[in-house]
């Protein structure tokens, strides 16, 4: 028995070698730069073939850099984890708010060398590249996209209330009966808030900035103000004097998003360039869409927040892939903002495959720019432009807020708790409930700090 | 009458003789009146003289005792040690470390001290997490505890049918929990089209918010809770009824004793060790209650529902930056402790009443 146990025992021990041997990194020594760049999750297969293509004409234009994908989108806990672990791809894409703390805490690639090479460096808008920049004005991570906060609102539901879809609100008085309306009239959500996932704070901040307020001002908590007051009794009576918000006060990004491309809800307040993820993700009906601009208070301080894309490298990629990954964030990225076959190429394939072409954006260099690569492009656009007039024809000259820098997240956690308790408890103290959310909201900017 | 006679028909006791309740004892390990001579240490030194044994205690024998030692039981092992270690052991290891740490898991750490403890405590969240978790668990306990068991005595009862009551029981177990809540947040959609909200209309009642109102998300998320972990309970109080010997009932009926009173005094004392055992797990498990509320709610409404874990998971992953491994680290490590006092706490004041 003895001497077979023994083996049994080595061939075992082997085994288990061998497993952990598997795991050792084996990039392969062909003398090209090996990156591995982001893919949409989820694609159809054309999709991913249009991709492939692109990898290859980039193959072929640097025959030293070999591409692999790797299915990335981007949420909050999930990159968390992937930027943690080191398993984020070398090419990946973040939004705005998370540039600057991800540049001061050295958790993405310093490629400012590389980047101020880029021919288009310095036409970006100053304060698109600055959600990039650091504080020496080096730029980390490339802005891709940008946009602006829209009310989002379903046309068959205003027509069904009796109310003219190409006539959307302009004053949140005008929101609030429209509202109202909708409710009495089809009893689904009149209007609707995201209040989960420090989307709560996100969308309540928006409110807030197009009635003129701040939530900070030079590194302090500003909550307790005239325009946060007025943004909270806006949603408290249109919950419970209109009851016009419908029964779900638990929304996050992705579910209010899947209601109202149900027909759920009439109205709620997201990014501009939404139109992309309710059409291919929530199979949106194309008809019921229309898209506005936010009413802005008379307020000189009264503004559209905005946010958009990052195109970041991540830091454990060599310089040499580094390197890459900025030809590729380029070719990939860039060029169908700056060279008219790229965009071509890019809206023809997305076309081509079923995705929408042409949904709101704003410019990331200037506005002559976004129009010049608007109309390259003009013949394969596929969205409901129409409907979306009232947005694309306000939205340029509305002034546009960047996020708040302090603590962005932490601060939209704490703005959650407030927008929960105003939609859920009738009574709510307000006073004590924004006194709270100062205390709190301060401490997380001085944690941050 | 209806008798509490668990025992499948034509099972007879088990035992010879059957164990007098209140007394303590380890099945298959009556006390000796000497304990067993120990084995020699397999390495100490020679003039070592084996310390005395434990008093009344019986030796332990489990099965590394038995092993031999040498090459190949170190061998055997290592598949075991290596995946334990790996996977378990070192990560438990690196948690704690990293609770005196500040860290983004990219950036080399800092040694903080006791910093991330401090500042969990001064956390106001830490307050409401906790009350919010013995809240959960004092409802599961209330509310979920009995279920189980009161069904698997109904269940036993049965005489037919009993596979079919068993596998439905268990059938919510068989069901991914993430499916379950999402099953679940159907129907506790609070229109007046919701599922529960639809039945309960019926009878003139609702529609009630089961999520979205403060003062019943908390019954909302033990209902589903309850609903999904019963049927494994089940299973085991099943599994334990049919170990009751059933001369014991019919020395109590001859006693003239009635259902409640042999329910009271024969199967809930057979039972005793079990329920000891499903008590503990499942403080443990409600203290680390996170799936319900992270998909229910995420805490919601106005953190009603923010349980411990969900404030770790918070902590470590709300700031999309990269977030405050330390903190989640310390209140892990904080839960951890707590929870071993009060097992180790629990098993000590119960141990004169554990034999079953």
């Amino acid at each position: 028995m003895k001497p077979s146990r023994t083996a049994a025992a080595v061939a075992a021990a082997a085994l288990a070698a061998v497993g952990l041997a598997a795991c050792s990194d084996d990039e392969p020594d062909d003398g090209r730069t090996h990156i591995t760049v982001t893919i949409d999750a989820g694609l159809e297969q054309a999709a991913i073939d249009a991709f492939d293509a692109r990898i290859a004409q980039f193959e072929d234009a640097h025959p030293d850099i070999a591409v692999e994908t790797q299915e990335y989108t981007w949420t909050a806990g999930t990159f968390t984890a992937q930027l943690a672990g080191g398993t984020l791809p070398d090419v990946f894409t973040v939004p705005f708010t998370d540039g600057r703390g991800l540049i001061e805490r050295g958790q993405i690639a310093d490629i400012g060398d590389l980047t101020a090479e880029l021919p288009y460096r310095d036409s970006y808008n100053p304060n698109i590249a600055a959600a990039g920049e650091d504080a020496d004005g080096d730029l980390w991570a490339i802005p891709i996209a940008a946009y602006g906060q829209g009310l989002h609102y379903n046309r068959t539901l205003f027509e069904a209330a009796g109310l003219d879809p190409d006539a959307p609100p302009t004053t949140w008085d005008e929101v609030r009966t429209a509202a109202k309306a909708i409710t009495d009239a089809t009893g689904e959500a009149g209007y609707a808030v995201m209040t989960n996932d420090n989307t709560g704070g996100w969308i309540l901040t928006t409110v807030v900035n197009a009635l003129g307020g701040r939530t900070e001002a030079d590194g302090q908590a500003t909550i307790d103000t005239p325009a946060m007051r007025e943004a909270l009794t806006r949603l408290h009576d249109m919950r419970w004097e209109d009851g016009s918000m419908g029964d779900d006060f638990l929304y996050d990004w992705a579910t209010i998003n899947q209601a109202f491309a149900s027909g759920r809800i009439g109205m709620y307040v997201s990014g501009g360039g939404n139109y992309g993820n309710l059409f291919t993700q929530n199979a949106l009906n194309p008809d019921d869409y229309g898209l506005t601009v936010l009413p802005l208070a008379a307020s000189p301080d009264a503004g559209v927040l905005g946010g958009g894309t990052l195109a970041a490298v991540s830091p454990n990629a060599e310089p040499d892939e580094q390197a890459a990954a900025v030809e590729w964030i380029d070719f990939y990225y860039m060029e169908k903002l700056t060279d008219q076959a790229a965009a071509v190429a890019d809206a023809e394939v997305k076309a081509e495959t079923g995705q929408p072409v042409g949904a709101p954006e704003l410019p990331v260099f200037d506005k002559a720019a976004y129009d010049e690569a608007r109309s390259w492009i003009a013949e394969y656009v596929n969205v409901p432009v129409d409907q979306m007039a009232p947005y694309t024809s306000q939205v340029f000259d509305q002034p546009l807020l960047t996020e708040p820098v302090h603590a962005t997240q932490e601060v939209y956690a704490v703005l959650d708790a407030v927008v929960q308790t105003v939609l859920t408890e009738e009574d709510a103290d307000a006073d004590a409930l924004l006194a709270q959310a100062q205390t709190d909201a301060q401490a997380a900017i001085d944690a941050a700090a | 009458m209806t008798s509490i006679d668990t025992r499948p028909a034509g099972v007879t006791g088990v035992r010879g003789a059957p164990p007098t309740a209140g007394r303590p004892g380890r099945p298959g390990a009556p006390a000796p009146p000497h304990p067993p001579p120990r084995p020699p240490p397999p390495a100490g030194p020679p003039a070592a003289r084996p310390p005395p044994p434990p008093r009344a205690r019986p030796a332990r024998r489990g099965p590394l005792a038995r092993a031999r030692g040498g090459l190949p039981t170190l061998v055997f092992l290592a598949p075991m040690l290596l995946v334990f270690g790996v996977f378990s052991w070192l990560p438990i290891g690196r948690a704690v470390v990293m609770s005196f740490q500040r860290t983004n898991l990219v950036a080399d750490p800092v040694w903080v001290g006791f910093a991330n403890f401090q500042q969990v405590f001064a956390d106001p969240q830490l307050w409401t997490a906790v009350q919010n978790t013995g809240y959960f668990a004092v409802l599961a306990l209330v509310f979920g505890y009995p279920v189980p068991l009161v069904a698997a005595i109904l269940m036993s009862e049965a005489r037919r049918l009993r596979g079919l009551f068993s596998a439905l029981a268990y059938l919510p177990v068989v069901v991914p929990p993430v499916v379950a809540v999402l099953l679940w947040k159907l129907f506790y959609d609070a229109g007046e089209d919701g599922v529960f909200n639809t039945v309960l209309g019926w009878i003139g009642l609702g529609p009630f918010a089961w999520l979205q109102d403060a003062d019943i998300v908390m019954p909302s998320l033990v209902l589903e809770a309850t609903w999904a972990a019963a049927g494994g309970t089940v299973i085991i109080y099943l599994a334990a009824l049919t170990g009751v010997d059933p001369s014991l009932y019919e020395a109590a009926e001859i006693d003239g004793a009635g259902v409640w009173r042999k329910l009271w005094h024969i199967t809930l004392p057979q039972l005793r060790g079990i329920l000891l055992i499903t008590f503990i797990l499942q403080i443990i498990g409600t203290a680390q209650v996170f799936l319900e509320p992270f998909l229910f709610t995420d805490g919601g409404p106005a953190n009603r529902t923010l349980t411990l874990l969900l404030l770790i998971y918070r902590y470590a992953f709300t700031n999309s930056l990269g977030g405050d491994y330390g903190a989640a680290a310390a209140l892990s490590l904080l839960l951890a402790l707590v929870l071993t006092a009060f097992s180790a706490l629990y098993f000590r004041l119960t141990r004169s009443w554990s034999g079953s």
